[in-house]
């Protein structure tokens, strides 16, 4: 990765050197700022310590739209479209994958996307909620939601949308028991979920295009 | 999370040679077992390599056997017609597993490779030998509820999560690793491992392995099969207790018989001596709740579980019946 760096600025020194001179110039900086056993391994290995801290490039079309983004390692794909696009629709509920808040379509398969990195989407194409409307125009399983007061709170309800949109893309959307249980993995702690079933039956009788 | 460094490996000799290389260096592919547990300080590599480019997703069926990548999805092989019509266990066990959206992530490899849900392993304020080898155990005499019958050891009580595994182990599947010193085959009953004396082992594993496929050989189970999940709830939910039954039929006789259990022991928990038990003998409720008694030889409780001692053979009664449509 650090040579990717280089070859791109070939005016500037490489980086490791940069690096190497920054953190044994800040090492006392350092100590303070990181935990001991990381502090131990950065004297013995510059390198591998800076890494760690290292923004890695990454390109993906979300809701259309191309990015070419540089994210640290640890970024959830949850948290790059929250904190670093401000696209907010996405909720976090738990952050651990147990509640479906964060739903989001990835190359067209429903995702947590709690539970992957940022950095593992490269050249992938992501839908939030905020993709789904056709501009002014709700989407109809949007529009089926209000007409069946599928929430209350309305937190889980872009995850909910994301879901029941795949449900229906999947097949899986046939029966109000098949619907209950392939929309397992979306928490409504409402418990809007009649309403919720009632949306997604009528969208799939409907036979629209979703 | 902490932070760590992140690379992208383009062969699965690049992969192992990046793990091999680095004490504190894991796989990653679906991530929705490591990213929770990194999250809550659980497990902190170092490095993480990004396994997802390698061409390992392909599900073939040939004359004798299925052949799943180990980067195949769950979903994908769930809802694979050759999976459904030849391994209907199979494709029932995954879709009782977790929700929609983690099988679109979640690996064949990476569900094998899940760690237990113990929650004194998830609480790092809490013991646990298989977090901190030598710290305790803080189930035994603990919240218990969730824990093994089978198998356990007092350093650790804790359940493999998995419901693929427990179909897979009843199918008599073979696991192809590769690794540093080359590729080698492990039969799925011998993949996950009891406790011990070292609990931080879930699996036999070594240094660098990486999982690149599961191979099922031909069965005659492609009718009467059933997997029974009991849960706290409908779905989306953990087992108390699971059960994976096959049988083949002739007229009302069974030919042979497979049976597995989740839920209840450190590794996918084959029930062998049941199975033989029932070879012979006609599919009634009386003789299934034969062998289930002789699943249950060696089971023992512990404070909070000891529902499961009739939870689990009930349930093995139930799929069974299931299985022979009785």
């Amino acid at each position: 990765m650090s040579q990717d760096h280089s070859e791109k600025q070939p005016t500037h020194k490489p980086l490791h050197e940069t690096r190497r001179g920054f953190l044994k110039q800040s090492s006392a900086m350092m100590a303070l700022a990181l935990t001991p056993p990381i502090v131990l391994k950065a004297a013995e290995k510059d390198e591998a310590i800076a890494a760690l801290f290292e923004k890695v490039p990454v390109s993906m079309e979300i809701n259309g739209k191309k990015h070419q983004l540089s994210v640290e390692p640890r970024t959830t794909l949850l948290d790059l479209l929250r904190e670093q696009l401000a696209l907010t629709g996405t909720k976090k509920g738990c952050d651990h994958g147990q509640c479906g808040a964060c739903t989001v379509h990835v190359n067209g398969m429903r995702v947590n996307s709690c539970l992957t990195l940022a950095v593992m989407q490269e050249g992938k194409k992501i839908t939030t909620i905020e993709g789904l409307a056709n501009g002014e125009e709700l989407h109809p399983m949007q529009q089926a939601f209000i007409k069946h007061d599928g929430f209350q709170c309305g937190y889980c309800t872009p995850g909910q949308i994301m879901s029941a949109v795949a449900c229906i893309r999947e097949g899986h959307a046939n029966s109000p028991e098949e619907i209950r249980e392939f929309m397992s993995g979306n928490i409504c702690r409402c418990g809007a979920y009649d309403n919720i079933v009632s949306a997604v039956m009528e969208v799939k009788q409907g036979g629209q295009q979703v | 999370m902490n932070p760590f460094s992140f690379v992208r490996a383009g062969s699965p000799k690049a992969a192992i040679d990046a793990v091999s290389k680095d004490d504190n260096a894991r796989f990653i592919a679906g991530g929705t077992n490591l990213l929770d547990l990194m999250k809550n300080g659980v497990m902190q590599p170092e490095k993480l390599v990004d396994i997802n480019n390698l061409p390992l997703k392909d599900i073939q069926l040939s004359k004798d056997k299925l052949h799943i990548g180990a980067l195949a999805l769950n979903s994908t092989v769930a809802a694979d017609s050759q999976v459904k019509a030849q391994f209907p266990l199979l494709s029932q066990a995954l879709l009782a597993g977790a929700s929609q959206q983690l099988r679109n992530m979640a690996t064949v490899g990476g569900n094998m490779m899940q760690r237990t849900r113990c929650s004194y392993f998830y609480d790092t304020a809490m013991p646990c030998n298989k977090r901190q080898p030598g710290s305790g155990c803080g189930a035994i005499g603990g919240i218990n509820r969730m824990h093994a019958i089978f198998g356990a050891s007092d350093k650790c009580i804790a359940v493999h999560p998995s419901d693929m595994c427990v179909a897979l182990v009843a199918l008599d599947a073979v696991v192809l690793v590769t690794g540093p010193k080359g590729d080698r085959k492990i039969p799925f009953a011998d993949f996950h491992r009891l406790p011990g004396d070292t609990p931080e082992k879930d699996n036999t594993l070594g240094k660098g392995e990486l999982i690149t496929a599961v191979e099922v050989p031909n069965n005659p189970y492609t009718k009467n099969i059933y997997y029974l999940k009991v849960r706290d709830r409908a779905s989306y939910a953990f087992a108390l207790v699971s059960v994976a039954a096959a049988l083949e039929l002739e007229g009302n006789v069974i030919k042979s018989a497979r049976l597995a259990m989740g839920g209840v022991a450190h590794k996918p928990w084959r029930l062998t001596a049941a199975e033989k038990s029932l070879i012979g003998k006609t599919a009634t409720e009386e003789n299934f709740r034969a062998a289930a008694n002789v699943a249950m030889e060696n089971a023992k409780a512990y404070e909070h579980n000891s529902f499961k001692l009739q939870m689990a053979p009930n349930s093995i009664v139930t799929a069974l019946l299931k299985a022979a449509s009785v």
